[in-house]
């Protein structure tokens, strides 16, 4: 193959020439401008690039891009990718979604897409809160939590949504958070490599109707001690010193964290994120508690598996294949063929 | 056999049907069983009118074994139902007739209705545990099928249970046993959502040329093809499984060597989402359903009306509301089509007026879909989609040219402006994802006009509101056509959808009776023809007989203030052409 042309796009050919109308300290500016200036590694012609969402603060993702883009309607997004990336191979198809969009009202479609396997890089931005809609509880709030809606606290258990994707056996499942650019670009780099759909979890702060969120993984004082960064084939520790590792226990089903110098180092488990079966990812993915603590980030799952688009292009392409003359005459045969008859 | 046939004439019989029956069996007592001379048939014929033969053409031919398909084939008419018993489809039955090949795989059977059912076996099945011997349990399959000809037709039952009861007194476990099978066969038919529809085909002359007999379901695939074909885009159908609307998906799915690809969708939303997706991506993004995923879909349509992308979507009719009837024909979704979408979603709707015009009316919605790049909703119905007619076969390059160009370099001194119009359709350009210097962001927002930047202004948004309904009135559709052969009817009958047939024949019978009458008919709902207006004024007295309670009625009489007079009938079967006929002589003499 030869090799690809550098096309020497910059963040700046990525900004298009809306004004980005986020309440001012959003954690979503953050994250535009880390996808701008990640966006030519991928040394993909803007015109290929679409990114389709759904409805909420996040989904106004697509009009701050200078690359093909729709905003839809909400939770649809995934459908609405899922025909575009099967029809055309072409293009590079991201969807931009949040908890209540992707994991709410379009809970159905996220599942679908991701078990079906499209060629979509699926980025949910997480803020556990409602906010276009004006602050209420989300389906990934904590139970209890006060809001305008339930001002008794919410009486529902969130979705975990890393245990979601893993459920529906996406084979990408990441996380992220909207404040570590280094680790949100190299999340979104590996999402871009992966073939078939990629689930990307983007811890996001909104920080008028539920700020800080996600603090206790970014404050010093508890992010290393609370923070698991995953890397392929490493042990996984942590703590500033390390002193903290994940242990699978003898007779149990799940994951430990253990004082790492209280275990042999054969013990801890070295991160492999292309184990087949998900019940490792899972097992990861249940290790925070209430309070984030002990919150995995990085790649959990990155398996292969046939691709929905791929396997409904061959079928197509194979049968056009066995097209003998022009669509026409082809079209004149099927539509004589069966019993026919004669009237003169 | 006999016994099932007499018991389906009495039902018959006391649903005041005119019934004419031909008994037909061989003298032997026992004739061989599975033989050709060993044939015994039984013929009814039942309508609401008066007959006089027991039918040249059976409609529905029940065949127990190969025998009895090979002894009757020759009298059916093509499109006929065929409901055969596939447990005596062996090899050894197969010899006995002669049959080479089983008909039921080798296409032979391709211009009927064929409804397979493992009649024995499953009788068998359903008797398991009761106290009879196996060759009683073989025998009650007359009764399971008596069950499901009996749903099929709605017949009722009562008489045949009594009747099952005084002849097997004396065996009380037979008596249990046909009931059994019986009330098998009828659950069998209503949980599959087994079909009896024979459209009734407006009479005229045949054209020469050649001809195929085809389903409404079959012909509106197979117009979506040719649309593919004609306009060279790739066709793609999004589609949730729903009775009746299914076959179109089953049909398409044949089709992939034209590039047509099919996805069964999670959801009705998520079929019409990934429809639309695959038109943004500069496809031909169709999706079929009936009424109940139309009303789901409603959202994706208004995003479609948002957007100005192709877009079909096809309704297959049923009787509702709700889960309803699914089997039976209905067409009340007339208003959902025109008016059911939030906010002023005005699309254009088409529907076709026979099985074969489900053919001309795909490729119709195409080209209002493409050339001016809207959705259109397309309304068949159960009558259409599982009745069939002759079809004289188009010729190819006859059918229309559905050729799209899309937008390749920007179309104004200041970039590309996706809401700039054609001043000719109104329609926006269709710039597809992949087109260098085009990167343009569109969404359910209201739009600037021209630069289809996020606008809240007022006075934008009166003018894209008024310029999206201008842009659907706008669109060109074939004046509407009226038959008055002597130009001396005072009375006009206007119909849409599938009641053309039976109109048309009431009609014919008038006349043939002296009594001048005219027939006009919309295949056009949304923009209607230009001359509907004109033409409704040349009459003293307008009908519109409809399958719902008025809606295409509503909407005349809103639009042109005329006293149409709504006939209408809600019993999820078609209209017969003598109960129109007899209205319609009503209306004439009083007109």
């Amino acid at each position: 193959m030869p090799e690809p042309i550098a096309l020497k796009l910059t963040a700046k050919d990525f900004k298009s020439d809306q004004e980005v109308r986020w309440c001012p300290g959003c954690g979503d500016y953050a994250i535009l401008a880390a996808m701008q200036s990640f966006m030519p590694e991928l040394n993909i012609p803007r015109e290929r690039i679409v990114f389709v969402s759904g409805i909420g603060c996040s989904s106004r993702f697509p009009y701050y891009m200078d690359t093909y883009g729709m905003h839809s309607i909400h939770g649809r997004a995934p459908a609405i990718a899922t025909g575009l990336s099967t029809s055309r191979p072409d293009l590079s198809v991201w969807v931009v979604t949040g908890d209540g969009d992707a994991l709410s009202i379009g809970g159905n479609h996220l599942i679908h897409a991701l078990r079906r396997n499209v060629n979509l890089k699926i980025l949910l931005f997480n803020n556990k809160i409602y906010g276009l809609t004006k602050g209420q509880y989300s389906p990934t709030s904590e139970l209890g939590k006060v809001t305008k809606s339930t001002p008794s606290g919410s009486a529902d258990s969130p979705f975990n949504p890393i245990s979601l994707a893993l459920g529906a056996e996406a084979t990408f499942v990441a996380r992220t958070i909207d404040s570590d650019r280094k680790h949100l670009q190299s999340v979104l780099r590996a999402a871009a490599e992966h073939r078939g759909s990629a689930f990307v979890e983007i811890y996001q702060n909104c920080n008028i109707f539920n700020d800080g969120a996600f603090d206790a993984l970014k404050e010093p004082a508890t992010r290393d001690d609370f923070t698991i960064r995953l890397e392929h084939g490493q042990p996984i520790t942590f703590g500033a010193e390390g002193q903290w590792c994940v242990i699978h226990p003898p007779g149990g089903f799940g994951l430990e964290v253990k004082p790492t110098a209280e275990v042999e180092s054969h013990e801890i488990v070295a991160h492999d994120q292309t184990v087949a079966e998900p019940a490792y990812a899972f097992a990861l993915s249940r290790l925070p508690g209430e309070d984030l603590r002990h919150s995995p980030i990085g790649v959990f799952r990155a398996v292969d598996r046939p691709c929905y688009d791929d396997l409904v292009r061959g079928q197509v392409e194979a049968a056009k294949g066995k097209l003998k003359g022009s669509a026409e005459s082809e079209l004149a045969s099927l539509l004589n063929s069966g019993d026919t008859w004669t009237i003169v | 056999m006999q016994l099932t046939g007499d018991r389906f004439t009495s039902e018959t019989a006391q649903l005041g049907n005119d019934i004419s029956t031909l008994p037909n069996f061989p003298a032997e007592i026992r004739a061989p069983a599975g033989t050709l001379p060993g044939v015994s048939s039984f013929q009814v014929h039942f309508a609401d009118f008066d007959i006089l033969t027991p039918g040249d053409a059976p409609n529905v031919l029940v065949a127990m074994n190969p025998a009895a398909l090979k002894a009757n084939l020759d009298d059916l008419p093509r499109g006929a139902t065929i409901i055969v018993n596939t447990d005596e489809f062996t090899k050894r039955n197969l010899t006995k007739v002669g049959y080479a090949e089983n008909p039921l795989e080798d296409g032979s059977l391709d211009g009927y209705a064929v409804t397979p059912v493992a009649l024995t076996s499953m009788t068998v099945k359903a008797l398991e545990g009761q106290a009879i011997s196996k060759k009683d349990a073989e025998r009650a399959k007359n009764m399971f099928a008596l069950g499901l000809l009996s749903w099929l037709y709605s017949r009722p039952h009562e008489s045949t249970l009594a009747f099952l009861e005084r002849k097997f007194a004396a065996r009380p476990e037979l008596v249990t046993a046909n009931i059994v099978a019986f009330k098998a066969g009828w659950a069998f038919g209503e949980t599959t959502e087994s079909f009896a529809v024979r459209y009734e085909v407006k009479p005229a002359k045949q054209q020469p040329g050649n001809y195929r007999n085809i389903t409404g379901n079959t012909a509106l695939a197979l117009g979506l093809v040719a649309a593919g074909v004609r306009s060279g885009l790739p066709v793609f159908l999004g589609a949730y499984p729903i009775t009746p609307a299914s076959d179109i998906l089953h049909e398409l799915s044949k089709h992939k060597k034209f590039g047509v690809t099919t996805m069964q969708a999670e959801d009705e939303i998520a079929a019409v989402g990934a429809a639309l997706g695959a038109s943004y991506g500069g496809a031909l993004g169709v999706t079929t359903t009936s009424g109940p995923g139309v009303a789901l879909k409603s959202e994706t349509i208004s995003l479609g009306v948002a957007l100005e992308l192709p877009l079909i979507v096809v309704d297959v009719q049923r009787a509702g509301p709700s889960t309803g009837m699914p089997t039976k024909t209905e067409q009340a979704d007339l208003q959902m089509a025109l008016f059911g979408r939030h906010g002023e979603a005005p699309v254009a709707v088409v529907a076709p007026r026979s099985p074969t015009d489900c053919f001309a009316m795909a490729i119709e919605a195409a080209r209002i879909a493409i050339t001016y790049r809207t959705p259109v909703l397309l309304l068949s119905d159960g009558y259409l989609a599982n009745g069939s007619e002759p079809w004289l076969l188009p010729d190819v390059d006859d059918l229309p040219d559905l050729r799209v160009e899309f937008a390749t370099e920007p179309n104004s001194p200041d970039g590309f402006m996706p809401y700039l119009r054609d001043p000719a359709t109104l329609a926006r350009p269709w710039a597809v994802p992949g087109t260098p210097g085009l990167e343009h962001r569109i969404g359910g927002l209201e739009k600037a006009d021209i630069t289809g930047d996020i606008s809240y202004d007022p006075t934008n948004h009166d003018f894209m509101v008024r310029t999206r309904a201008a842009r659907i009135e706008a669109i060109e559709v074939p004046e509407m056509e009226v038959e008055d052969p002597d130009s001396n009817a005072r009375v006009l009958v206007l119909g849409w959808g599938s009641t053309y047939g039976p109109i048309g024949a009431a009609c014919r019978a008038l006349r043939q009776r002296g009594l001048p009458i005219a027939q006009a008919h919309l295949r056009h709902l949304n923009p209607m023809p230009r001359n509907v207006g004109e033409v409704l004024g040349r009459y003293a007295r307008v009908v519109i007989p409809e399958m719902n309670l008025g809606q295409l009625a509503h909407v005349i009489r809103a639009r042109f203030l005329i006293d149409a007079m709504a006939y209408n009938q809600v019993r999820g079967l078609p209209f017969t052409s003598s109960e129109l006929e007899f209205m319609l002589e009503e209306v004439v003499k009083n007109a």
